[in-house]
């Protein structure tokens, strides 16, 4: 195959990615953007296989049907509350695919470079192993906070900073005797040295970050496995790698900046670990004094059925729960009553970015009443019953009273400024943030207490 | 147990202790309730409504004072038809739940621990917020404000609201409130909602948030000053201030068409806010509502009790309000007594403990079998009712935390590390050392990296927040085009290269078909 065809091949594809992703602006294009991605992604490998691929031809397409099958049940099994779990531990394969062919590639006798090329290449392969490297185990510890395997509190190291400072001097000092030695066999000994040194720096980075961080870090995870794939791109001299890497490694920062925001948490403060890191302020702020008011379900049934405009607000413990479906239903009831129901979504509600997106469509809720925060926020005032489905950090007003609170600043659903809030809960616990709730003891608030979705569905044959 | 719920004999008290869905509630609870014949009626509840709640009817005052607890609203007093005091009707062990006013009724707790029963009055219920539910103070106070706005139209001559009608352009009444505490907040709301332009004053100035929440607005003075006192309520100001505030009150007098007065300062005679002269400024046909009537009104021209002309102005001094809406507020009413009784009932077994180790309890108990335990000790109200989380009083140690940290060169290098200025500098100075040493074959797939990073850019902020979770997936698998990096090295004659490259091969096939995959699964859904 002609090596021009290759490149306009990979030109091709690399135009389906990025239209892949263009189209996922709208629900409507969406669709047909995912079918680009899997267009471009076969041509992609197919011209690939038949340019370069010249022995094992058996043994490569039985790996990539094992790898696909693999791949399509775990895709079909995978529970949508579980999709931050799924995200995560594809993030990991990634990283190890990185790390794999970058040894490979250093490894392989036929690749010849000399002079600035060779330091070139040689650093090239260097930094991705090390995306690749920290990419794997950052994305595998998520992976165990996520599904539960490792509490969700941060890990905090004495001195974690130093230690990574430590680590990451370390990579810099090994990456400068690896340039210079023409020995390839200590080469081989310096990289791996490195690659354990990023495997490590992998675990440390996202086991001090806290479970309410997940968002962040599953979209931070997302941007390295794509920075990875640049650099195995520069390392291979590899157009298409380098755009696409590009395209999800932008895809991921923009992502995590996004997620920042909405929690008024700087990137860096977020990567560095812990919640505020000014030290000292895990106390939790203010303590609340106050006495919560329950509500039973026949009454919540009858203050839903009397209400006119109800705002539902999903939280993490909407998806731990499964308690979409029986929200959906409650929702649709309600609406054929003549209620305005709509559901406000806080960006960082779940563990992953769009979480509650994807599990009220599950539902089949209607899309056109799920609302951002942004969009619904000044409507609370006008709100007759705001329901707090598992949500804590999100909703509480200590971000906007207390100065001194670890979430200060961060924006949140006002639902107190409505007329009722009835929050959802199991029990008293404060959120991942560990700060209290004062809107659990406001005047206007009940508490409905239980696991959401036995609940809701009690609810559902209440009204 | 046994809850009697006796008729009230005071002279026009139209209320009733418990109204017929608190009667259900408590033998829900394990009570039996006896209710004296006629006890509701002038609350508008016949017997025959508290019989089907499943209370038994009792033909006289004695059937339901000789219950185990009584519930009442007015303290006992002489009942002149059986020529009998009524807590000589008591039996000896038995409980009272009423209003008592233990400060003004000193001889009546003698009486009480006379006949050894033990008393809970309602008006001597901490005012902590875990008690807000048991507060009927402020479940009564509510009710008086709202009335105090029905009686204000009811003898204004005009409408509250304005109108343009055929027959010409109506103004709408001005009204204001003094003192927004409970009684105050409820009368702004009925006069908002009667349609009046709503101004109210007070002395406290963390009730000016609430004021305004009402959509009323919020007369100030030019004047530092905070009237917060003990427990929420408010305390004696200064003589400058008081002249301030009368001047202003003189102003207003003089331009609205409704004053209702709710200024009350505990244990102290109401302060005297509107005076004579400004009564006479008041356009003919005006209405104040004088709420603090009973501890002698806030106007000069109060007659408690009555309503009476001063120079063409209607003063109302009525001191029954609540009692003139007496099926509203026997509902409430009741429902704080049964929260009470719940409080002391924590088996659901239908028996009280007065624990006197609960602060609440304590409070309310006036006399525990023939002792007289009021008044109670201190309890730390301040800290309950001290608004824990306000902004004010937590901002000045913000900044000094903050203080030292800036001065620190740690810190500051942070600062110029989370500044803009840094990255551009940096990626200067990459591109610079880059273009020193670089040949011309990585500077070529450089350009395409920059550009392409652009191009994620502009992509991605299109992307709708609905579907950041697609998109992560989507990416995931799109990030998987590392295989083709795998997939040039398969073909290797070296072992070890080939079996890492098809370990590479592998996991990145699983990831390929599962990201696409569960994208699609998840783009169906929403599908909608």
């Amino acid at each position: 195959m002609s090596p021009s065809l290759i490149t306009v091949s990979y030109l091709g594809a690399a135009a389906l990615f990025i239209l892949a992703l263009g189209g996922l602006s709208t629900n409507v294009t969406a669709r047909r953007g995912n079918l680009f991605g899997i267009i471009g992604m076969i041509i992609a490998v197919v011209v690939t296989i038949a340019a370069f691929v010249t022995a094992h031809h058996e043994v490569l397409i039985g790996i990539m049907i094992v790898g696909g099958v693999i791949g399509f049940v775990l895709s079909r099994r995978v529970q949508m509350t579980q999709m931050p779990e799924l995200v995560a531990i594809l993030h990991s394969l990634v990283g190890l695919a990185a790390v794999l062919i970058g040894f490979a590639n250093f490894m392989d006798p036929t690749i010849q470079y000399t002079g600035v090329e060779k330091t070139i290449h040689e650093i090239e392969v260097y930094i991705g192993i090390a995306i690749g490297a920290l990419t794997f185990t950052g994305s595998v510890v998520a992976y165990g906070k996520l599904s539960g395997m490792i509490g969700g509190q941060p890990m905090l190291l004495p001195a974690r900073h130093w230690l990574n400072l430590a680590m990451f001097i370390g990579v810099i000092v090994i990456a400068v005797e690896f340039v210079g030695t023409a020995d390839h066999d200590q080469a081989i000994m310096l990289l791996l040295a490195m690659t354990v040194i990023a495997l490590l720096f992998g675990i440390h980075m996202v086991a001090a970050i806290g479970g309410a961080d997940m968002p962040v870090v599953i979209s931070m995870l997302n941007s390295y496995s794509g920075w990875a794939a640049a650099a195995t791109g520069f390392m291979l001299s590899n157009d298409l790698l380098i755009v696409t890497g590009a395209l999800v490694g932008s895809s991921g920062a923009i992502l995590s900046y996004i997620m920042c925001r909405a929690m008024n948490r700087h990137f860096i403060s977020v990567i560095a670990g812990g919640f505020g890191t000014s030290g000292g302020t895990s106390t939790g702020g203010a303590s609340i004094e106050g006495e919560v008011q329950t509500i039973d379900i026949p009454a919540m049934a009858e203050l839903l059925n009397n209400a006119k405009e109800i705002m539902v607000v999903p939280g993490y413990g909407m998806a731990t729960a499964q308690a979409q479906h029986a929200i959906a239903e409650i929702t649709k009831t309600l609406i054929g009553k003549g209620i305005n129901v709509r559901f406000g979504i806080h960006p960082v509600a779940g563990r992953m970015p769009g979480h509650m997106n994807v599990l009220l469509a599950e539902a089949k809720v209607p899309y056109d009443i799920v609302f951002e925060m942004d969009e619904i926020n000044d409507d609370f005032p006008n709100i007759d019953v705001s329901i707090v489905v598992g949500a804590n950090d999100t909703v509480n007003p200590l971000a906007q009273e207390d100065a001194d609170s670890p979430i200060a600043g961060m924006p949140v659903l006002e639902v107190w400024k409505g007329k009722t809030t009835v929050v959802l809960k199991r029990g008293m616990a404060a959120g991942y943030a560990g700060v209290d709730n004062p809107l659990f003891v406001k005047e206007n608030t009940r508490m409905l207490f239980g696991d959401a979705k036995e609940t809701l569905d009690a609810l559902a044959q209440a009204i | 147990m046994i809850i009697g719920i006796p008729a009230e004999i005071h002279p026009g008290e139209k209320r009733v202790a418990a109204s017929p869905e608190i009667v259900v509630k408590l033998i829900a609870a394990g009570f039996e309730v006896i209710v004296e014949s006629g006890a509701g009626a002038n609350a508008s509840i016949n017997d025959d409504v508290f019989k089907e709640a499943g209370a038994g009817i009792a033909a006289d005052a004695a059937g339901a004072w000789g219950a185990d607890l009584v519930i009442k609203v007015r303290p006992p007093e002489f009942n002149s038809d059986l020529g009998r005091h009524e807590i000589e009707l008591m039996s000896e062990g038995a409980s009272l739940i009423s209003f008592i006013w233990p400060a003004q009724n000193q001889d009546l707790l003698q009486q009480f621990a006379a006949r050894k029963v033990t008393v809970l009055a309602m008006d001597s219920i901490p005012r902590i917020s875990r008690a807000q539910k048991l507060d009927a103070l402020s479940s009564m106070a509510n009710i008086g404000g709202y009335r105090a706005v029905i009686e204000a139209a009811n003898h204004f001559g005009r409408f509250f609201s304005g109108q343009i009608t055929a027959a010409g352009k109506v103004d709408p009444a001005k009204v204001l409130v003094i003192g927004a505490g409970v009684a105050g907040l409820a009368a702004i709301g009925a006069a908002k909602s009667l349609g009046a332009i709503v101004r109210a004053f007070d002395t406290r100035p963390e009730v000016k948030d609430q004021i305004l929440s009402m959509d009323a607005e919020f007369l100030e003075l030019d004047f530092e000053e905070d009237g917060t006192g003990e427990g929420g309520y408010a305390k004696v100001m200064s003589k400058e201030f008081i002249e301030a505030e009368m001047a202003l009150f003189a102003r207003q007098a003089y331009e609205v068409d409704v004053i209702i007065t709710t200024a009350l300062i505990p244990g102290k005679p109401a302060p005297k806010l509107i005076t004579n002269g400004m009564v006479k400024t008041m356009r003919a046909g005006s209405v104040i509502v004088d709420l603090a009537a009973e501890q002698g009104g806030n106007c000069e021209a109060t007659v408690p009790g009555e309503v009476v002309d001063s120079h063409g102005v209607h003063v109302v001094g009525y001191t029954d309000l609540p009692s003139r809406l007496a099926t509203q507020s026997s509902q409430l009413y009741g429902t704080n007594v049964y929260n009470l009784i719940m409080e002391m009932n924590p088996e659901k077994d239908g028996n009280i403990v007065v624990d006197m180790e609960d602060d609440v309890i304590r409070g309310a108990t006036v006399v525990k079998q023939g002792e007289i335990t009021w008044p109670p000790p201190p309890i730390a109200v301040g800290a309950e009712r001290k608004p824990s989380f306000g902004g004010q009083a937590i901002k000045p140690e913000a900044e000094q935390v903050k203080a030292p940290e800036e001065a620190t060169g740690f810190s500051k290098m942070t600062q110029f590390l989370k500044s803009a200025w840094f990255p551009v500098a940096l990626a200067g100075l990459a591109l610079f050392g880059l273009g020193q040493v670089a040949p011309p074959s990585f500077m070529a797939h450089f350009t395409v990296f920059v550009l392409s990073c652009f191009i994620g850019y502009m992509v991605i902020w299109n992307v709708s927040p609905t579907l950041h979770t697609p998109l992560m997936s989507v990416t995931n698998a799109i990030s998987s085009i590392i295989v083709l990096g795998a997939l040039t090295q398969i073909s290797s004659s070296s072992s070890l290269i080939y079996i890492l490259s098809g370990i590479a091969v592998f996991i990145t096939c699983v990831n390929i078909v599962g990201g696409f995959s569960v994208t699609q699964r998840m783009l169906q859904m929403f599908k909608g």
